[in-house]
């Protein structure tokens, strides 16, 4: 295997949130808490975890938009962790950022062939008619109308304008592309054509991604490995196959039970677990393994130790579990071992 | 342009159109003012006024009676008092029996240039410094806040009466002076703007593409300030001529012999029982033009932002 294109390397964000100095001075919320990972070039790493877990946030330390509190971030071999401004601008090319919300990410008052334009115009790889014709093969390679040029975003769909979104992400011919929930403010129908869309663009420029979701039937289509994470760590990582046949971590398992099955009526289909409680605040995390409180595998030394990320029982390195007491394969969450299963 | 092939046939069957250009929020926004008959109106009166500001030494020629030459014998009663309107002086002449419909026209001038400079002035340093307090945040804004602070609690008359006093009676001091105390609100308004528009995503998209913070203040985030920006310069217009004649009503406008509203109100303050339209025309003049730049900026605000603002108007 090649050299990885990113590599986060322990990376940590707080966030600080100021109160009155008579409730206690200031609190400080670990959004993103000790994460490493890294992403191979022309694979898709999935990262899931449910909303608020840090997902969006370790997306944004990655690419830079948020100073990091902590570790470091090498993408192509070059530390761009402290880099700004000028300095990080050429690595900005490389590495682009198709956002969650296809309203917020646009500019309301530009039109549609200014805002793919945009990376173009900064970074001075085209200009005036060469930069036009640029834009307008993007919004074909898209499946958008090429004579929508001028139109603004407001004229667009849902699912348009995450095509413009696309396309300027595009723009830049960049290495790796960070997908921040890029299918979930969109319909289901539209979602699929979206997915596909960032298939075939994949395997057409040859593209990294990072794909950010909640949504595990999508993770499961598009990656070839995945990243599981719960308040602010990964909690496991591993290849599809591999997460989806056998995962060790009891959150994991919570999480794929949720996905509903292709076919209900299978006779493998497994009752959902449903965990116990909500996602605990990252302002006061729970001592020990932060799952412990809602884990219903927890014993008396899940609230004491942090568990490393490491790989347990027989697996190889590729597959990593932070958790003191993992599941074997065929154990299921209650405890019980079914024979056969896997 | 030339149509390009597409891979979807079924779009193909259209025939081809020419190039599509959307309607911007712009031109929606002229659109909307347009079907604004009292907007329109107004305008109507604001050009009209310009008209008279730009061709104000037509009146002068045509009437055969410069603005500052003072008729003694056809402008005077016997008793030295202005005369009336009539055939020779149609809007009447003031207390030096100098020809006041000329006058008014050359006041226009002093007036709108006063209102448009000033305000651009306003506009200029409002904008530019409520941008930089609200996308920079930081030290920048706490400075740039305190200032549109203590600018606002400044008692403006006063202050301009003691700078205007200091520096002598002239156009540039009175823009100046105009300029520096009316930036502040301007600045707050956009500053809150900013601070909203600069969580938004398209920011961030912006700076991932790697655009810099000047070229994101610029280009990204003061187009979608400029609604607000705009209705705000159409109500300052106004406020700006009344305080231009307010230091002019107050002897602090330009020096004696130069005609300006202001102070041709307040040259009419003895006269006013005897000479009614010595204090009349002049002061209608002022009148019609705050009132035509009011309804002008309540049409601006209504088509820049129809969700805000607007009266459900019976047909």
């Amino acid at each position: 295997m090649s050299d990885p294109l990113l590599v986060a390397d322990h990376v940590t964000k707080t966030f600080t949130a100021r109160r009155r100095a008579s409730r206690g001075g200031s609190q400080v919320v670990r959004a993103v808490d000790d994460v490493s990972l890294a992403i191979e070039p022309g694979e898709t790493l999935g990262l899931v975890g449910e909303t608020g877990c840090g997902k969006s946030t370790l997306a944004r330390c990655v690419a830079r938009l948020y100073p990091l509190t902590g570790g470091t971030v090498r993408f192509d071999g070059h530390d761009i962790s402290t880099l700004s401004g000028r300095r990080l601008r050429p690595f900005r090319r490389e590495m682009q950022v198709i956002f969650q919300d296809p309203y917020g990410s646009l500019n309301p008052r530009r039109r549609v062939g200014s805002i793919i334009g945009d990376g173009l115009a900064i970074h001075h790889v085209a200009d005036g008619s060469a930069r036009r014709e640029q834009v307008q093969h993007l919004m074909e390679v898209v499946g958008l109308n090429p004579e929508h040029y001028n139109r603004f975003p407001a004229d667009f769909s849902g699912g348009q304008r995450q095509r413009i979104g696309i396309a300027r992400a595009l723009a830049l011919r960049p290495k790796l592309i960070i997908c921040d929930e890029p299918v979930s403010a969109l319909d289901v129908s539209i979602q699929a054509q979206v997915i596909n869309l960032l298939l075939d663009l994949q395997s057409d420029f040859r593209l990294t991604y990072l794909f950010i979701t909640h949504d595990l039937s999508v993770v499961r289509h598009v990656s070839s490995r995945i990243a599981v994470m719960y308040l602010g760590r990964i909690v496991e990582t591993g290849t599809v196959d591999e997460l989806f046949a056998n995962s060790r971590h009891p959150y994991t398992r919570a999480l794929l039970s949720a996905v509903p099955p292709a076919d209900p009526d299978a006779a493998d289909s497994r009752e959902p677990v449903v965990l116990p409680g909500d996602l605990p605040s990252s302002v006061n995390p729970p001592s020990g393994c932060p799952f412990h409180p809602r884990c219903p595998r927890r014993q008396a030394d899940c609230e004491l130790a942090m568990p490393p990320l490491d790989p347990v029982y027989d697996d190889g390195p590729d597959h990593l579990t932070a958790c003191l007491h993992p599941l074997r394969a065929g154990e299921d969450l209650s405890g019980a071992t079914s024979d056969g299963a896997a | 342009m030339t149509i390009r092939v597409r891979e979807a046939p079924d779009r193909r069957v259209e025939p081809p159109a020419p190039d599509v250009v959307g309607r911007g929020p712009w031109e929606l926004a002229w659109r909307r003012l347009r079907a604004d008959k009292v907007a329109m109106g107004s305008l109507v009166v604001i050009v009209l006024m310009v008209l008279v500001a730009v061709f104000a030494p037509v009146f002068a020629h045509v009437t055969g009676h410069p603005p500052n030459m003072q008729y003694h014998r056809e402008g005077l009663t016997p008793d030295g008092l202005p005369r009336p309107p009539n055939s020779t002086f149609v809007l009447g002449t003031d207390d030096l029996g100098r020809d006041i419909l000329v006058r008014i026209a050359y006041g226009a001038r002093i007036s709108l240039g006063v209102g448009v400079l000033a305000t651009m002035l306003t506009v200029v340093v409002g904008v530019v410094l409520g941008l930089l307090a609200g996308f920079l945040r930081g030290v920048v804004d706490l400075v740039i806040a305190r200032l549109i602070d203590v600018v606002l609690s400044i008692p403006f008359l006063l202050v301009a009466i003691a700078l205007v006093s200091v520096s002598g009676p002239g156009l540039t001091i009175t823009i100046l002076v105009i300029g520096m105390f009316s930036w502040a609100s301007m600045a707050r308004i956009v500053r809150g703007q900013v601070l909203f528009l600069r969580e938004r995503e398209f920011v961030e998209a912006a700076r991932s593409l790697g655009a810099s913070d000047l070229r994101i203040m610029f280009v990204d985030v003061l187009p979608n300030v400029l609604a607000p920006v705009i209705v705000y310069t159409t109500l300052l217009i106004p406020v700006v001529i009344i305080v231009q004649a307010t230091l002019s009503f107050l002897g602090l406008g330009l020096p004696a012999p130069a005609a300006d509203w202001g102070g041709m109100i307040s040259e009419a303050q003895n006269y006013y029982t005897v000479a009614w339209w010595f204090v009349l025309f002049p002061s209608l003049a002022l009148l019609i033009t705050t009132i035509a730049f009011n309804l002008l900026g309540d049409g601006v605000r209504d088509a820049v932002d129809p969700r805000i603002g607007r009266l459900v108007r019976p047909r």
